[in-house]
C-alpha cells in the first residue's frame, strides 16, 4: 500500500521527500512562499498547510509521505487558516500595490486574491524603513517583505554568498546584510537570484527604464541596442510565446517600433569573446602559467572571485564579457558618423542579467577612461518597456538585426546557457571545421543541467582538461578542490546563475523545471538552425579582424588589468 | 576600530572552542563576558575564522537578547517585567531607575560606564516577584525604596 490519499484520491508515492510534491503531482497547485525545490525546505509560510483524518493541520512541504496517509487539500479549516496568514501578512504590508514594481507578478497578491482575502482588519503598526539603493542591479525594500526567506537560502545555498540574512527575532525580525550594511558594502554579486525567488518587491531589480525612454526621445542621441544570446527564447514568455521559442526576430522588430536607432547581435561579440580567449588559452598553455583559466563572461562570478578566491582573480581571462567587448566597439563604429552627424551614440544593452548593471561601472570596463555601455536593460524591463507601447509582440513580422553586426555563429549564441561558452571555444580549436566535428563537440559533457561537467580534449599532443560549473555554491566547492590540488584544470568556466544566463535574474521569473528545459533547448535550437557554426567562420569578424580592428583588439577587447 | 589586542584575545578564545561552526555561540558569549559587549569587528572576524558568513552571524548575535554591540557598563541591571513582576508593580521600580541613573528606553548605559539598565521577558523567578538581577546576583520583593538604597550600595563599592 504504497499510496496516499490526497482529497478521497490515490496517489502513489514515488520517491517524493514530501507531501506537496504529491499533491502538486496530481495537479493541485498548493499556494507556498517559501517552498522552492531546489532549495532547503523552511516551512515558514503555512500556506501549504492540510488537514488529515484526526482534525490535525501541518504544512505539506515539511512532512514526509507516509504509506496509508489521508489529507485533505481544502477543508473549511484550511481555508480559514490560510485566508487568515494573508490577511496577516497583508497588515504589516506596504500595500501601495498600484506602483509597485511587482504589480501583476506578485505571489502575495496573486494568493491574496485566491483565498479570497478582500479586506484587512488590522492596522498597519510597522515604521517605515528605508530603502537600499547602493547596488546598481538590485533595490532593497524591507517594507515589503513578507520573511519567507526564500532571498536567504538562494543567496547561501544556491550562491554561496550569504550577503543578506534574518536579523532580530518575533515581530523585530527583518532581513538584511550584517550590521545593517547597505548591499553595495557586501560581497552581493549582483546576480539577482534573490530577486527571482522574492515573491513581493522586496528585492527586485534596480530598472533603467525611464533613462532609455528618455535617450530615445532625445534626438541628438544615436540609441544603438545590443541583444544578448538568452534574450531571444525568453522574452516571448510574458506574451504567449510558446516557452524557449527563439524570439529574436520579433524583439528586433519591436525595438525598432519602439524607437532604436540601430539593433545589434551580442552574439557577434561573443565570437569576437571566443577569438581573444581562446588566443588567450593557446599563449597560456604554451607558457603553461596561469591555468586553469577562468572564463570572464559572467560578471557576477568575477565578482565573486576577487571577493572569495582572490588568488584566483588573475586565472581570469583578461578578455571583457561579449558585452564588454561590443559597446566599445560600436562606440568606435560610429566615431565618425556621429561627428559628421553631431550625434551622441548611446549604447544600450538587453541582458538576461542583473549582474550586467554593476559590470558596466567597472573601471577595468572603461575605454579611455569613459564607460562603454550606458544602460544595461535585462529582459523582464525590456518586456516592461513593449507593454507600455501596447505593442502586440506575438503578431509582430519578424525582422532581422543590423549590419554588419547581425552576422553571428551559432557557437556565440550558445553563450546563453551554461557550456556553451566552452562548446565555443572547443569549435574555435577544432582543427576541421566540419559536420561531423561540431556532433563530436557537442557530446564531449559540456552540455545539460549538471552543476559540474568534466571534459577533455587533444589539443595537438596536450590533453586539456575542462571544467563548466554553475552556480556560485558549486563554484566555491570546486574552487576549494582546486585550491587543495584534488583536481586540475586548464579551462574552466563559470557562470554565476544555475543553468547559466537563460536563468540570469534579469529573465522573466516563474520559470520552473519544464520552462528551464524549453529555455535550454531553445538556445541550442538557435545555433543548430544558424548559418554559420563555428565562430572563427563569421565573415564579418574575419574581415574586421582585418580592417577596423587591426591593432585595437586590447585596447577594445580587454579589460585594463592595472586598476 | 578595535585594538590588535582584541583580536589576539579573539584568537585565545576560538582556540579554546575550536573552529567549527557549533562553536559560535560559545566564542561570542566569552567575548562578551570578557570585554562585557560584544565588539561588532569581533563578530565579523569569529564568523570568518569559523566560515560562517557575515550575516548569519549577525543573525544568531541580534537573534539573543543577551548580545549587545554597545559596551555596557559594570553593573547589569536586569528588570524583570515578566506578567508576575508586571502586576507586582515592576514599572515603578523601572522608573526609578531611570530616574536615578538618568537613562530612558533610548539610553542604556550611564556615562560613567557604571550601570547599564535593562529590561527582561522573564527571569523564571515569578516567586520572588517584582525581581531584578545586578550581573548575576538576584535581588527579590524589589520597591522603589529598596532600588535607591541599592544603588547608593554599589556606588559606594567604587569609592
Amino acid at each position: 500500500m504504497n499510496y496516499i490519499t490526497i482529497d478521497s484520491k490515490r496517489v502513489p508515492i514515488e520517491g517524493e521527500k514530501n507531501v506537496l510534491s504529491l499533491i502538486r503531482k496530481i495537479g493541485i497547485d498548493l499556494p507556498t512562499f517559501c517552498y522552492h525545490s531546489e532549495l532547503s525546505i523552511y516551512g515558514a509560510c503555512r500556506m501549504c498547510v492540510v488537514e488529515d483524518e484526526r482534525g490535525n493541520i501541518f504544512a505539506s512541504c515539511s512532512e514526509q509521505p507516509r504509506p496509508g496517509m489521508v489529507i485533505y487539500t481544502n477543508t473549511k479549516r484550511v481555508q480559514a487558516y490560510r485566508k487568515m496568514i494573508i490577511e496577516l501578512l497583508l497588515s504589516s504590508h506596504c500595500r501601495d500595490c498600484t506602483t509597485c514594481q511587482k504589480n501583476g507578478s506578485c505571489s502575495l497578491q496573486e494568493l491574496a486574491f485566491r483565498v479570497g482575502v478582500h479586506a484587512v482588519r488590522f492596522l498597519n503598526n510597522k515604521k517605515q524603513l528605508p530603502l537600499d539603493m547602493s547596488s546598481p542591479s538590485i533595490v532593497r525594500d524591507p517594507n515589503k517583505c513578507i520573511l519567507c526567506g526564500d532571498c536567504v537560502r538562494t543567496c547561501d545555498e544556491i550562491q554561496a554568498v550569504g550577503a543578506i540574512d534574518f536579523a532580530y527575532r518575533g515581530s523585530e525580525t527583518q532581513v538584511m546584510p550584517a550590521f545593517n550594511k547597505t548591499l553595495a558594502e557586501t560581497d552581493c554579486v549582483g546576480c539577482g537570484q534573490c530577486a527571482v525567488v522574492c515573491p513581493t518587491a522586496a528585492i527586485s531589480v534596480r530598472t533603467n527604464v525611464t533613462q532609455v525612454w528618455n535617450a530615445i526621445d532625445d534626438p541628438n542621441v544615436r540609441v544603438v541596442a545590443q541583444i544578448a544570446p538568452a534574450v531571444r527564447i525568453a522574452v516571448g514568455d510574458s506574451f504567449n510565446i510558446a516557452k524557449g521559442e527563439n524570439s529574436f526576430g520579433k524583439l528586433v522588430a519591436a525595438l525598432r517600433f519602439m524607437g532604436f536607432d540601430s539593433i545589434y547581435d551580442t552574439s557577434f561579440a561573443a565570437d569576437l569573446t571566443v577569438m581573444e580567449e581562446s588566443k588567450e588559452l593557446a599563449e597560456r598553455l604554451e607558457k603553461n602559467e596561469k591555468l586553469p583559466l577562468f572564463t570572464s563572461c559572467c560578471p557576477g562570478w568575477v565578482k565573486f572571485c576577487e571577493s572569495r578566491y582572490p588568488e584566483f582573480a588573475s586565472n581570469v581571462s583578461t578578455c571583457r564579457s561579449p558585452q564588454g567587448m561590443f559597446s566599445p566597439l560600436l562606440k568606435e563604429y560610429f566615431k565618425e558618423k556621429d561627428a559628421e552627424e553631431g550625434k551622441k551614440t548611446i549604447v544600450v544593452s538587453i541582458m538576461p542579467c542583473t549582474a550586467k548593471k554593476g559590470e558596466i561601472l567597472r573601471p577595468d570596463n572603461f575605454t579611455d577612461g569613459k564607460q562603454d555601455t550606458d544602460y544595461v536593460l535585462t529582459t523582464q524591463e525590456i518586456i516592461r518597456m513593449i507593454k507600455q507601447v501596447g505593442i502586440r509582440f506575438d503578431q509582430l513580422e519578424e525582422e532581422a538585426a543590423d549590419m554588419p553586426f547581425a552576422v553571428a555563429s551559432g557557437g556565440g549564441k550558445i553563450f546563453g546557457t551554461t557550456g556553451g561558452v566552452t562548446e565555443a571555444v572547443l569549435r574555435r580549436l577544432a582543427t576541421d571545421k566540419n559536420y561531423k566535428n561540431l556532433e563530436e563537440i557537442s557530446y564531449i559533457g559540456v552540455r545539460g543541467e549538471d552543476t559540474l561537467k568534466e571534459a577533455s580534449v587533444m589539443l595537438g599532443d596536450r590533453e586539456v582538461k575542462i571544467a563548466v560549473v554553475h552556480g556560485l555554491a558549486a563554484t566555491a566547492k570546486l574552487l576549494d578542490r582546486i585550491k587543495a590540488n584534488e583536481v586540475s584544470y586548464d579551462f574552466v568556466e563559470v557562470m554565476a546563475c544555475r543553468r547559466g544566463c537563460i536563468m540570469g535574474g534579469g529573465q522573466p521569473p516563474f520559470a520552473g523545471a519544464r520552462t528551464r528545459k524549453s529555455r535550454m533547448e531553445g538556445i541550442y535550437k538557435v545555433d543548430t538552425s544558424s548559418n554559420i557554426r563555428y565562430p572563427d567562420e563569421n565573415p564579418v569578424l574575419i574581415q574586421m579582424y582585418d580592417t577596423m580592428l587591426k591593432g585595437k583588439e586590447h585596447k577594445l577587447f580587454h579589460r585594463n588589468m592595472q586598476h | 576600530m578595535v585594538e590588535q589586542s582584541y583580536y589576539n584575545k579573539a584568537d585565545e578564545i576560538i582556540a579554546e572552542h575550536g573552529t567549527t561552526q557549533k562553536s559560535l555561540i560559545p566564542i561570542i558569549q566569552d567575548i562578551q563576558a570578557y570585554y562585557r559587549y560584544l565588539p561588532a569587528e569581533l563578530l565579523t572576524y569569529v564568523a570568518k575564522k569559523l566560515g560562517i558568513n557575515e550575516a548569519k552571524a549577525y543573525s544568531v548575535a541580534t537573534f539573543y537578547e543577551n548580545f549587545s554591540f554597545e559596551p555596557k557598563g559594570k553593573y547589569v541591571i536586569r528588570v524583570c517585567d515578566g506578567t508576575a513582576c508586571h502586576v507586582r508593580k515592576s514599572t515603578t521600580i523601572l522608573d526609578r531607575l531611570y530616574k536615578e541613573l538618568k537613562l530612558s528606553k533610548e539610553k542604556h548605559t550611564t556615562d560613567d560606564m557604571l550601570f547599564t539598565l535593562e529590561t527582561v521577558s522573564c527571569l523564571g523567578a515569578c516567586g520572588l516577584a517584582p525581581v531584578l538581577t545586578v550581573n548575576d546576583e538576584v535581588h527579590p520583593s524589589m520597591t522603589p525604596e529598596k532600588v535607591s538604597a541599592l544603588l547608593t550600595e554599589l556606588r559606594g563599592m567604587e569609592s
